[in-house]
């Protein structure tokens, strides 16, 4: 059984060389790519909660980001395209000790596996949503997503993309989550709060996360990702609890970061024992 | 540091330093912990590391131990502990 390590000052390791499998490492993500410091505020904040590390699965699905289950080094679970949260389901119903965390992608998350999102939100499955949105299908060869902005530019869409992208918290929200946040990578520290607060949260728990994809967006958008990690400084606005019809990413008017919504709502495993196996609350 | 006063409970406060470890051929030169230190420790070295990047290197001992290199670095490649401490 592995044990939360505490890191003692003056050792020359990482401290989160205990999560990550080192074997693995150097990663495949580019030079620049965000998907690695989500992966990092991921794991900080994994150790962050003082949950046993043999209580905690993380599932992934296709797509850069779904190499996160890769390389953690505890239970993980690489699974096919877009099919992250049923897999993620099937867990928390088995064995509903389990924090179960759901690392992905955009595309994965919302294009492929977007009916999954929303009736795994509408039944409250009691799971962590780490969606890392980099705006782009980036492992195929950045054709445009349903998260790309309007005319941006993508291998798909050369003179700008012509439709509108999804607001993900408000479709969370619409589904019926228990907890929305939205940060960038830069949040380095909101973020793992963020996690953390998720991961204790009952119910599910969706957390965006902006990354840049400065290969296959930032390249055909003029955006180096230094550039992209200045819109998310200078451009971005921290508004807890605002409404979620305005949080559309558009930088023009300010992107809108923050803890959305934070309710309690009893979870489908609550629900499913108290009718069918006849359990006292 | 230096002080133009030195004030006057300078004995009983204690500034928290710290030292940064740089893991070179890990890095992939994105320049963030470059970019994004408080105190501008960090800059781009000459060198070249296994992969071909330049890796940062340390150029002032003013790190504040405040980890934003370590949680900020995709590559696992930056940390920072606490030197001893020791006052103004």
């Amino acid at each position: 059984m592995t044990k939360n390590v505490k890191q003692q000052a003056g050792e020359a390791k990482h401290p989160l060389e205990d999560l990550v499998r080192m074997d693995r490492i150097p990663h495949i993500w580019c030079s620049g790519c965000g998907i690695g410091s989500v992966f990092s505020s991921c794991l900080t904040a994994i150790k962050n909660t003082g949950i046993d590390y043999s209580k905690f699965a993380m599932v992934s699905g296709i797509g850069c980001s779904g190499r996160g289950a890769g390389y953690i080094n505890i239970d993980s679970f690489h699974t096919t395209h877009g099919r992250a949260i049923p897999f993620a389901t099937g867990i928390k119903m088995a064995n509903p000790d389990i924090n179960v965390i759901v690392f992905s992608g955009d595309g994965d998350l919302f294009a492929i596996g977007g009916n999954h999102f929303i009736h795994a939100a509408r039944r409250n499955m009691d799971i962590t949503v780490i969606c890392v949105n980099n705006m782009i299908y980036g492992m195929t060869g950045g054709q445009v997503a349903a998260t790309t902005p309007y005319l941006a530019r993508s291998a798909t869409t050369e003179a700008g993309n012509p439709e509108s992208p999804f607001n993900l918290p408000l479709l969370a929200y619409a589904a019926g989550a228990t907890y929305i946040a939205r940060w960038t990578m830069l949040h380095t520290r909101d973020l793992a709060d963020a996690i953390v607060a998720a991961i204790h949260r009952k119910g599910f728990s969706f957390i965006e996360v902006l990354s840049p994809c400065p290969i296959n967006y930032g390249r055909r958008n003029k955006e180096k990702s230094i550039d992209t990690l200045k819109n998310y400084h200078d451009k971005t606005i921290i508004k807890n609890g605002a409404d979620p019809v305005t949080l559309d990413i558009d930088y023009g008017k300010g992107v809108i970061l923050g803890k959305f919504v934070d309710i309690d709502k009893p979870t489908h495993d609550e629900k499913y024992r108290k009718i069918y196996l006849r359990e006292k609350e | 540091m230096k002080y133009w006063r030195v004030p006057l409970d300078a004995d009983e406060i204690k500034v928290v330093r710290g030292v940064v470890h740089i893991i070179e051929d890990r890095c992939k030169g994105c320049g963030y912990c470059i970019e994004y230190c408080p105190q501008g420790v960090i800059e781009f070295s000459k060198k070249f590391n296994a992969k071909g990047y330049h890796p940062p290197v340390v150029k002032a001992d003013t790190c504040l131990n405040c980890h934003y290199c370590e949680n900020l670095c995709p590559e696992f490649a930056i940390f920072s502990v606490e030197k001893t401490e020791r006052s103004l």
